[in-house]
């Protein structure tokens, strides 16, 4: 009972990401299967890439790099080497990870804007290095034989297999970025994020510390994109790395609350709501991008701290709860 | 046993020579006081001590290791702590956390339950024990620089660097610092302690090494630096600070 209660905030974030995902698990249709989806993808970007942005105090703005990498890894060994999703998705995590290890070391230490333009700068290092790598289909990407979800007891029971795996990979990242948030770790990220030379005067040996953040925000968003394209059916450059969904992620992530747990899941949660509001009106359809960025100015400028954090403030009998 | 040995130190900034040639002993148990006028080098001195910058020349030998050109985290992991003369709390960490910090990464490396309870233990030490659930962000400035204070003691070290503590608080706030100061060298830490409190310096301090441009002026027992007529030259440019020199001595 006691422990139950020593983790509070971890509950109340699984019970929303379950709440969330609960309406197509019940009714079993299809369409709002496909929404919720999607919000579950977005919850794994955003709480993966807060870890990052919310718990380091880094902004990588090219943080999708890891969903397209992992992604056409994850895609090439299920389609030319004939391997299981399961392989694939966990070839997917391992390499994005491994990615995020190498870059680490190489512009972790860029600071602030640098770090930021850095990132941009790798998304489309290696967009364009997969537009040239003959073997992931260059330009035209490449396309999976419907033959594949046979394994999976046909294309209707993948689908849905889908679904149920990106709810599982959602809980996963929760706890996983409830377990950063309270260990010894992560309070030393939270110190980098403070004051990154006072924390290194403290101890904290920032350059390691960095490293295995970028790396722990880079292995779901890879282990994600492998699912998401198997379910696809295809994956090409353009779908891969979308710039404009790194940019959307940190909106998440910013309007949910950075650096609290349950901040990106509802951040993720709320913006695809009001994404999908968008995109169906006619008015609102071609300046959707236009809208999130006036989105992330009015956050910045009138509740830094997100939603979360704001209510955190606010209320202080609720930081058990809301983490 | 000599805790810590800085042997012909150098560094400067293009141009500008901040330190030249500084050498000194210290040892273990001692309280130092580290004086001079504005700019004379302190703060850099401390700098190159505890791994902020490499020495442009010179060595620092810290427990009998040559430690120069180190990185401050592993000064830390040695048993080296500081605070900073411009306060650097971590702003939205509690300041339970921001000790925790110190505790958890410093000297002993400690586990969060652990750290937890020597975090508590330092706060009551130097009485911010009602303050710990509250945002660092939100003390005043006596209190973050009681709370710089807090996270270097928690990390238990060897040597521990203050760098003007006693600037910006009321008397009554200076003598409780004071206290402070005294019964952390009860407890066997070694202290290098930048002030320009005078009287308060003159007390506290077994010996005081005076720096003016970066030269070392003057080194002895306190009654020695306030009659050498080389210290008060160098602060004369400041007649009130010579003035609290010479009562600061009596
Ligand atoms: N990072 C730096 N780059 C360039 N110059 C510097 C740097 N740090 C210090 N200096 C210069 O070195 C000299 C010594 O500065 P320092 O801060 O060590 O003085 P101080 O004795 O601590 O003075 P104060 O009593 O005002 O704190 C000053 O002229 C200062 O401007
Ligand atoms: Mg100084």
């Amino acid at each position: 009972m006691k422990t139950l209660k020593n983790h509070l905030g971890l509950i109340t974030s699984l019970v929303i990401v379950i709440l969330i995902a609960i309406a197509p698990i019940v009714s079993g249709n299809a369409a709002s299967r496909e929404v919720v989806f999607t919000i579950l993808r977005a919850i794994v970007l955003a709480s993966s890439l807060n870890i990052l942005l919310g718990y380091t105090g880094y902004v990588s703005f090219g943080h999708i790099v890891f969903f397209g990498f992992g992604g056409y890894v994850g895609f090439y060994l299920i389609t030319a080497q004939g391997q299981s999703l399961w392989v694939a998705m966990l070839a997917g995590g391992v390499v994005s990870g491994l990615l995020a290890y190498l870059l680490g070391k190489a512009i972790l230490r860029l600071r602030g804007a640098y770090f930021a333009l850095a990132t941009i700068g790798v998304n489309e290092a290696v967009r364009a290095f997969i537009n040239n790598f003959e073997p992931f289909g260059g330009p035209t990407g490449m396309t999976m034989n419907f033959s594949v979800y046979q394994e999976y007891g046909g294309a209707m029971k993948a689908l849905e297999m889908s679904f149920y795996i990106m709810l599982v990979l959602a809980l996963l990242v929760v706890v996983l970025s409830y377990v950063v948030r309270t260990s010894k770790f992560g309070l030393g990220l939270l110190a980098i994020r403070e004051d990154e030379d006072a924390a290194e005067v403290m101890g904290v040996v920032a350059p390691d510390a960095k490293t295995w953040a970028f790396v722990l925000s880079a292995i779901f968003p890879g282990m994600v994109g492998a699912l998401f394209f198997f379910k696809n059916g295809s994956v090409e450059p353009l779908d891969a790395f979308p710039l404009h969904t790194s940019i959307e992620m940190i909106v998440m992530v910013m309007l949910g609350g950075q650096g609290t747990v349950l901040g990106p899941i509802l951040g993720a949660a709320g913006y695809q709501r009001m994404r999908g509001l968008l995109v169906t009106s006619p008015i609102f359809k071609n300046i959707q991008l236009a809208v999130s960025g006036g989105l992330l100015l009015l956050i910045v400028l009138f509740v830094p701290a997100g939603v979360i954090g704001w209510a955190r403030q606010r209320w202080p009998k609720l930081r058990r709860v809301l983490q | 046993m000599m805790i810590l040995q800085v042997q012909g130190v150098s560094k400067n900034f293009g141009g500008l020579q901040a330190l030249s040639n500084v050498t000194f002993d210290l040892p273990e148990g001692q309280i130092l006081g580290l004086i001079g006028p504005n700019g004379a080098g302190k703060t850099t001195l401390f700098n190159v001590i505890n791994g902020v910058y490499t020495p442009s020349e010179g060595r620092v030998i810290f427990r009998g290791k040559d430690v120069t050109g180190q990185k401050t985290y592993h000064m830390a992991h040695a048993g080296m702590a500081r605070t900073h003369q411009i306060v650097k709390p971590l702003n939205d960490l509690t300041v339970m956390e921001n000790v925790m910090v110190g505790a958890c990464f410093g000297r002993e490396s400690h586990n969060l339950k652990k750290a937890r309870q020597i975090a508590e233990e330092v706060l009551d030490f130097v009485g911010l024990a009602e303050r710990a659930e509250q945002l660092a962000g939100s003390l005043n400035v006596g209190q973050k620089k009681r709370l710089e204070m807090a996270r270097a003691l928690a990390s238990h070290p060897y040597l521990l660097l203050l760098d003007e503590v006693l600037a910006g608080l009321n008397p009554s706030e200076i003598a409780h610092m004071v206290d402070i100061v005294r019964r952390i060298r009860e407890q066997g830490i070694t202290i290098i302690m930048i002030e320009h409190v005078m009287h308060a310096i003159m007390n506290v301090s077994d010996r005081i090494l005076v720096l003016d441009y970066g030269q070392q002026i003057a080194e002895g027992s306190p009654e020695e630096i306030s009659q050498n007529p080389k210290v008060i030259e160098a602060y004369l440019g400041d007649p009130k600070l010579a003035e609290r020199l010479m009562e600061g001595g009596e």
